[in-house]
């Protein structure tokens, strides 16, 4: 019986993968010809990034060699491109002339790399990365010494490139249009870290980077520019945007093709004699381009071509990245949905992230970072839809843990553990260390533990297990940990040890804060991100940028909200003086903006309520061109100062009060503060400008100046203390100056002067502040937190900072029945 | 005789990325603002921009997780149901406005006043 004809265009992964399942099932049923357009036999294309690293050579990434082809009697044509396929006459045309005639025919072209329209796109050095012809071009350009590479594309296939070169010595840089990278694998906790590890590895990444055009000089790409004007010069500039189905031919056949060529379950496209698979098919309307699912593809087709019946149904996904020693894998919902929850797990002293999502009681899935371990764990349980109700509070832990544990309360697990078992893996203290320890040394709390064994003294992941040791070990002698208050249900650390912590290892983002600090949520609550944002902004005045999002309203619009959703706006007087100008400018602005209510504060200045939203950047352009800046009456920061009239009009007055609020006023003004400070000068004892309520108040006697703290008179009322006694306005400055810097850095957030002074201690904060040395130095914090803070925010939002905010979006009708 | 019906059509009011992450914007509508949040996940939800407390304007609060925080009380909204949550569930909720994204686009569904023939 004569064999039946099998043409198969593509000698890819998915082409010889069909065949190979069409032998295994069939071995002597089909005449095979296979066509290739790449001159070489059938290789592993998801392993070129290895090869590119020089981790492997081309021969270890070899799927089938020449004696395959052989042994099964295949013909290939390596090198040579299929033109045309005939379908009425069944045959398929090549270069050269060549035809073939076919009773079945398998269409494997794969897919083509997508190349963005960019001016310059046709220079030398510009490549994309799909095969070994891009791999080997990549490697000779890398041998140059200094070269630089840019990559344009922050998805799987360009972080792969960039790392590649990076190891083959070349400057990387990753440009991507995302703020995220492999957004659609991972969600911005893990795109950061991936983003650091990358870093450590010599790949640099620019977020949110828009390319405009690819210059270069005598036909060599020199640099890739953006839209923002700056140029990142590269010798080498790798496009990998993602790809696209190379269906041309099965279109100029006559085949169904939309984005691919249109398949059925059984993996066949509109002419039954004609099948496709790999990443040219398109299946239930999805094109794939990862490996798994082309498995499933072959394996449906084969079984269709061998008289079975082959249903191929759509694949799950799951994505891991190949960079050595870094762990990535994402599969399913990532960034949970409706009806989601997550579980949240984050190991600091490991690097590790991991987020599992659960949907009505299943895992829907998954990312993981710094240890993957259990990904395929997960991706079972996703597939598999397990119900994972039961298991739900080891979960996260992984498999060994959880099957471990299951069907035992903790406590029974911890009973169980012998004495060698290692408790804390970072230190290798062993439970029959800690229990003796808790006996012998009579140890009743966690910390007691911590501070003797080093138990869950560093990255505290084993701490729940010291705990269960200590109430095995005590029974009723067990006292539940009251140390610090944390900070927020989203973290187990109080607000001393994340500012420490800040400092110490030098955090300056929040996503870096939250890894550190083990957050239990992906980002935060609206409790902690505020805080966070203050902390930083605090640290690292010249390099954080302020998180817009992570601030309450009136700090985001510079005005303070009202009951009805309308704002007031209060311009600044400095030390309470202000001139007919002035004046006059905001009476103006209140009847131009039918502004319904004008009063006088009791701080000293004017307040404007009732402004809608839509106008608060027109009406402060008003108040700027009357030279007032913001009055800050919204902000945690410095409020106001309060004056009397002092030694220029008042008969008692004994100092220039006024002149020294203004002077302090100007000099503090714009400084973020754990919570809102206001200072008042009084000029003589009588303290008409009731400075021994405020946060900060100096009263002003014939010898020089009493400097007071930590007075309040709102929800609780409270005379100041006296901080010190100086002889010269110079000092009272730097003094005062040097004991904000000091709040700004030990208060918690929201936690007031007096609170802070009650927590630490008013002897405590003397000691720093009259110290010369420790206040000069105070004192120079300040003065350059001050350079970035000293800024009118509604100046900066009149220039046109932030316009979104104070425009609503604009509808466009589109009548399309709903 | 010529009548007003109301009937939904889908209106497009920006693109996805005008909202910035862990952020709101409104939209004005004959009905009343309307805010379209997106979480930091880059989920995408609309809301009637009022809080079913004391009708805080909603698309000024923190965005966190599926969340709003009132910017008046510090009521915490989900942002899929409308409804409060955690001590104050139950007490009332925020009409869901439905939203839906085309390439990238963000379509809210309105009722429109049209002219009908009759």
């Amino acid at each position: 019986m004569t064999k039946e004809k099998l043409v198969v265009i593509g000698n890819g992964m998915a082409g010889c993968r069909a065949v190979e399942e069409v032998l295994k099932r069939d071995p002597d049923r089909y005449e095979i010809v296979i066509f290739g357009t790449e001159a070489r036999v059938n290789y592993n294309r998801i392993m070129l990034s290895p090869v590119l690293a020089g981790e492997k050579s081309f021969a270890d990434i070899v799927i089938n060699d020449e004696a395959w082809y052989a042994d099964n009697a295949i013909t290939l044509h390596a090198g040579r491109a299929v033109t045309a396929v005939d379908l009425e006459g069944r045959k398929v045309v090549a270069e050269g002339g060549l035809e073939v005639a076919y009773d079945k025919l398998i269409l494997a072209t794969g897919s083509d790399p997508f190349r963005l329209p960019l001016p310059g796109i046709d220079l030398t050095g510009v490549v994309t990365f799909r095969d070994l012809d891009d791999v080997e071009a990549m490697v000779a350009a890398s041998n140059k010494p200094g070269a630089r590479a840019v990559v344009i594309g922050g998805g799987l296939l360009g972080l792969e490139a960039a790392y590649g070169l990076a190891r083959r010595g070349m400057a990387a840089t990753v440009v991507h249009l995302m703020d995220v990278l492999m957004e659609r694998q991972l969600d911005e906790s893990a795109g950061f870290l991936l983003r650091e590890a990358l870093a450590e590895r010599g790949v640099e990444t620019v977020m949110g980077a828009h390319s405009e055009e690819i210059v270069g000089q005598n036909g060599q790409v020199t640099g890739l520019k953006l839209k923002d004007g700056r140029t990142l010069p590269c010798d080498l500039l790798v496009m990998a945007v993602g790809i696209k189905p190379n269906a041309g031919l099965a279109r100029n056949a006559g085949l169904a093709v939309n984005r691919g060529v249109v398949v059925d379950d059984a993996m066949r496209t509109s002419d039954p004699a004609v099948f496709a698979v790999g990443e040219c098919a398109e299946h239930r309307g999805n094109c794939y381009g990862l490996v798994a699912p082309i498995w499933d593809m072959c394996r449906s087709l084969a079984e269709s071509m061998t008289d079975g019946e082959g249903v191929y149904e759509g694949s799950v996904l799951s994505t891991r990245l190949k960079v050595s020693g870094v762990d990535v894998f994402s599969a399913g919902k990532f960034s949970g949905g409706e009806g989601c929850e997550d579980i949240v797990f984050r190991d600091a002293g490991r690097g590790v992230y991991k987020r599992v999502v659960i949907e009505d009681g299943k895992v829907a899935g998954a990312v993981l970072f710094g240890d993957a371990a259990d990904g395929g764990w997960y991706f079972d349980l996703m597939r598999a839809g397990t119900s994972v109700t039961d298991i739900r509070e080891t979960l996260i832990f992984g498999q060994a843990i959880t099957e471990g544990l299951s069907g035992l309360d903790p406590n029974a697990a911890v009973a169980a553990m012998p004495d060698t078992q290692e408790i804390c893996g970072c230190n290798g203290v062993c439970k029959g260390s800690i229990v003796s320890a808790i006996i012998t040394q009579g140890l009743t709390t966690l910390e007691d533990v911590k501070a003797v064994t080093k138990a869950s003294a560093s990255c505290g992941s084993c701490t729940p297990l010291v705990e269960q040791v200590l109430k095995l070990t005590l029974g009723d002698g067990f006292k539940e940990q009251t140390g610090p208050k944390p900070m927020c249900k989203c973290t187990h650390k109080p607000h001393s040890d994340v500012r420490k912590a800040i400092l110490d290892y030098e955090l300056k983002s929040m996503p870096a804060v939250m890894q550190a600090m083990e957050w239990t949520t992906p980002d935060g609550c609206s409790s902690c991100r505020p805080a966070l944002n203050y902390y930083l902004l605090c640290a690292w005045p010249s390099e954080y940028r302020d998180d817009k999002q992570s601030r309450y309203i009136n700090e985001r619009v510079h005005a303070n909200i009202q009951k009805d959703g309308t704002y007031s706006v209060v311009p600044r007087m400095w030390g309470g003086m202000t001139t007919p100008d002035e004046l006059r400018a905001i009476a103006d602005v209140a009847d131009k903006f039918a502004i319904p209510a004008v009063k006088v504060t009791g701080g000293q200045r004017i307040d404007l309520l009732g402004v809608k939203k839509d106008d608060l950047p027109a009406v402060w352009a008003d108040l700027n061109a009357a030279g007032m800046v913001s009055g800050h009456a919204y902000a945690k920061g410095l409020r106001t100062v309060k004056t009397c009239v002092g030694s220029d009009w008042c008969r008692f007055g004994t100092q220039d009060s006024t002149g020294l609020g203004i002077r302090l006023e100007k000099f503090l003004w714009g400084s973020w503060a754990p919570a809102k400070v206001k200072l008042a000068v009084s000029g003589c004892p009588r303290n008409c400008a009731e400075a021994t309520c405020k946060d900060f108040g100096v009263v002003c006697v014939d010898s020089g100046y009493e400097i007071h703290i930590g007075g309040a008179a709102g929800l609780h009322i409270q005379g100041t203390k006296v901080l010190t006694h100086v002889a010269s306005e110079d000092e009272a400055v730097w003094v005062i100056a040097a004991a904000m810097q000091l709040y700004r850095e030990e208060g918690w957030y929201l936690e007031r002067v007096y609170k802070w002074m009650a927590r630490v201690g008013l002897e405590a904060i003397q000691a720093k502040v009259i110290d010369p040395d420790q206040r000069k130095a105070l004192y120079d914090r300040f003065v350059f937190s001050q350079r970035f803070a000293r800024i009118d925010p509604w100046a900066e939002r009149v220039a046109g900072r932030h316009t979104e905010e104070f425009t609503p979006m604009s509808r466009r009708m589109e009548f399309v029945p709903a | 005789m010529n009548a007003h019906v109301k009937v939904p059509v889908w209106v497009d009011v920006g693109a996805v990325t005008d909202v910035p992450r862990r952020g709101a914007r409104r939209v004005t509508s004959p009905r009343g603002d309307i805010a379209i949040f997106r979480t930091g996940d880059g989920e995408v939800f609309a809301l009637m921009d009022a809080c079913p407390h004391k009708g805080g304007p909603l698309s000024q609060g923190i965005v966190h997780g599926r969340a709003v925080a009132c910017p008046l009380h510090n009521w915490s909204i989900d942002l899929a149901s409308g409804e409060p949550m955690g001590a104050d569930k139950g007490k009332g909720c925020t009409p869901v406005v439905p939203l839906e994204v085309r390439d990238g686009r963000l379509l809210l569904s309105l009722l429109m006043s049209v002219e009908a023939h009759g």
